[in-house]
């Protein structure tokens, strides 16, 4: 999406701040497989990538990557409770129809959870809402009538979810571009990064 | 089918085992012979072997002809030979008869020494074990200390699920395409229908009939047309034939009146001519009998602890004998146990028999893996 040069996407490194060495790491929604790379070339992790689509799946397979070609919103019931040590959802959040449930899932098979999505709270997108149309940018780079997003949040929504739901977030960043931001995220954050367990 | 990157003119080798063969039922083969077919060379280092094995009406003829007369090449031409999928450039590529079949190895039509008659009926039921057994005697034969593959599909597949349990360290990847951890009650009823339909047939004279004048073709064939229902999905057949009918108008009457009858019998007809009833109701009972968790689903993931081979699981979506759940099966429990899996399930609309075919996404998994497999 964002990846289109060869450059790690620049959430990766941060990802892999959370991430244990020799972990083993499940990513739901691995499109090209490259995050799953960093984390083995950085962390010596090993795991699975799920992918739906069929071109990311064999782009996957391609990397190297143990790819498996499961519709996420049937659960993971592939996956014994606590299998893994960190479960990631990346940018895939805001596509899903079942959110809790696929929440509730990763914390039955991961000890962790990562999940990072757009902000839609971010004032750029607020702008584009303000002059009366649906935000586009790097993260959401889709127009309203092909977009595959249907469940976009904006960080306080995202906080009030995981408190209401019981999840602990043990970290939280926010970014826009490289830099991180901690004055009013909500509104100056382009990209949410959770790191959660259940309470 | 194109000649183009065909493998070529091809020859049958002949294994012959003087070692017995203790079989799963307790029987032992005091010795038999493999008919199979080799394509590409070994390398110097003999680590690019790929064993394919063949599901219920297949053999060892996987690719190329046997005369620039031949009609039609092997069976899996369309997959393997230079620069296709399972390119014979790169790899050394065998294919066997299983025994109990009727090319060319110990089956019911081969001649019992003791007799110097054809087996008939009194060759014994042989399972999938025993069949991995006989292939890594002959691979054995060959030098082969371990295999690149095994690869297969259907009954097949299953070859090659039981070739990582039973050979651990001579396997590096096993292939698993439209398979199943065991047969379904539906799918044993399928081939009992089958079974029943041969047996009863009054040619079948208990399965020596090969001194006699007919062959049970009339139980064969319905077997066949039985089968060939169930390996499509109704959408390929519906799109495929539909209701169209032979003439204008209706005969009432019981000759074919329908595209899709004329199509069953055809085909009926032709494998009754090409098939042996005793090595049909012979791989239908391999089906039925392979079961390694042993009617415990959990037992998988215990069986499976051995496997240090890395999979690769493909199912079609449009395949109700073996539906992609029965593969996520077999994923789950290699999944419990760690195993380097790789697992795509392809949307085709041609039922079980998409194994079989030229679908461009399912040919290339298969051209990417081997690509992936020379690389490490």
């Amino acid at each position: 999406m964002v990846n289109k040069k060869k450059n790690y996407r620049y959430d990766f490194p941060i990802i892999a701040n959370w991430v244990a060495p020799n972990s083993k790491v499940l990513d739901l929604g691995c499109g090209d497989g490259e995050l799953l790379n960093y984390l083995k070339k950085e962390r010596k992790t090993t795991g699975y990538g799920i992918e739906k689509d069929p071109d990311n799946w064999l782009k996957s397979l391609k990397a190297g990557i143990n790819v498996l070609q499961v519709d996420l919103e049937a659960g993971l019931s592939e996956f014994e409770d606590n299998s893994f040590d960190v479960v990631i959802l990346s940018k895939t959040i805001q596509s899903m129809h079942n959110t809790e449930e696929i929440l509730d899932e990763m914390l039955r098979v991961g000890k962790h959870v990562i999940v990072t999505f757009p902000n839609f709270g971010y004032w750029r997108n607020r702008l584009q809402s303000i002059k009366g149309e649906m935000p586009k940018s790097k993260e959401l780079p889709y127009a309203w009538f092909n977009t595959p997003n249907v469940h976009l949040c904006t960080i306080k929504d995202f906080d009030n979810l995981c408190k209401s739901n019981k999840y602990k977030i043990v970290n939280r960043l926010v970014l826009t571009d490289n830099q991180s931001v901690s004055l009013l995220p909500n509104l100056f954050g382009a990209l949410a990064l959770y790191n959660l367990v259940n309470r | 089918m194109t000649t183009k990157n065909s493998i070529g003119i091809v020859k049958t080798k002949i294994f012959k085992s003087s070692n017995s063969l203790k079989l799963k039922s307790g029987k032992v083969l005091k010795e038999y012979s493999l008919i199979y077919e080799t394509y590409g060379k070994l390398n110097a280092k003999r680590n690019n072997a790929v064993l394919v094995c063949h599901a219920l009406s297949g053999n060892h003829h996987l690719a190329g002809k046997y005369s620039s007369k031949d009609k039609h090449p092997g069976w899996w031409d369309n997959l393997i030979g230079p620069n296709k999928p399972l390119d014979t450039n790169k790899f050394f590529v065998i294919g066997i008869n299983n025994l109990g079949g009727s090319d060319g190895s110990s089956g019911p039509k081969s001649i019992n020494k003791k007799t110097n008659k054809p087996w008939g009926s009194k060759f014994p039921i042989t399972t999938v074990e025993d069949w991995v057994n006989s292939h890594e005697a002959l691979i054995t034969s060959l030098n082969i200390s371990k295999l690149a593959a095994v690869i297969g599909g259907s009954l097949g597949g299953m070859q090659a699920i039981q070739w990582s349990i039973q050979y651990p360290e001579k396997i590096e990847h096993a292939i698993v395409i439209a398979a199943a951890p065991n047969l379904t009650a539906q799918n044993i009823a399928f081939n009992e229908v089958a079974r029943q339909s041969i047996i009863t047939d009054p040619d079948f004279n208990k399965g020596n009939y090969y001194e006699k004048k007919k062959r049970p073709k009339r139980g064969l064939r319905i077997a066949r047309m039985l089968g060939h229902i169930t390996y499509l999905s109704d959408d390929v057949m519906g799109s495929k034939f539909g209701r169209k009918q032979k003439n204008k108008d209706y005969q009432y009457n019981f000759n074919t009146e329908f595209e899709i009858e004329s199509y069953l019998n055809y085909q009926g007809d032709k494998f009754a001519e090409e098939f042996d009833a005793n090595t049909y109701i012979r791989m239908t009972k391999a089906l039925d009998y392979y079961d390694p968790a042993n009617g415990n689903k959990k037992n998988l993931s215990k069986i499976f602890k051995k496997i240090k081979s890395k999979v690769l699981v493909i199912a079609f979506t449009s395949d109700w004998r073996f539906s992609p759940n029965r593969s996520k099966e077999i994923v789950k429990a290699l999944l419990d146990n760690n195993i380097n899996v790789k697992y795509a399930e392809i949307t085709a609309a041609s039922g079980h028999d998409a194994f079989l075919m030229t679908e461009p996404r399912y040919h290339a998994i298969l051209e990417s893996y081997f690509k992936e497999m020379l690389k490490n």
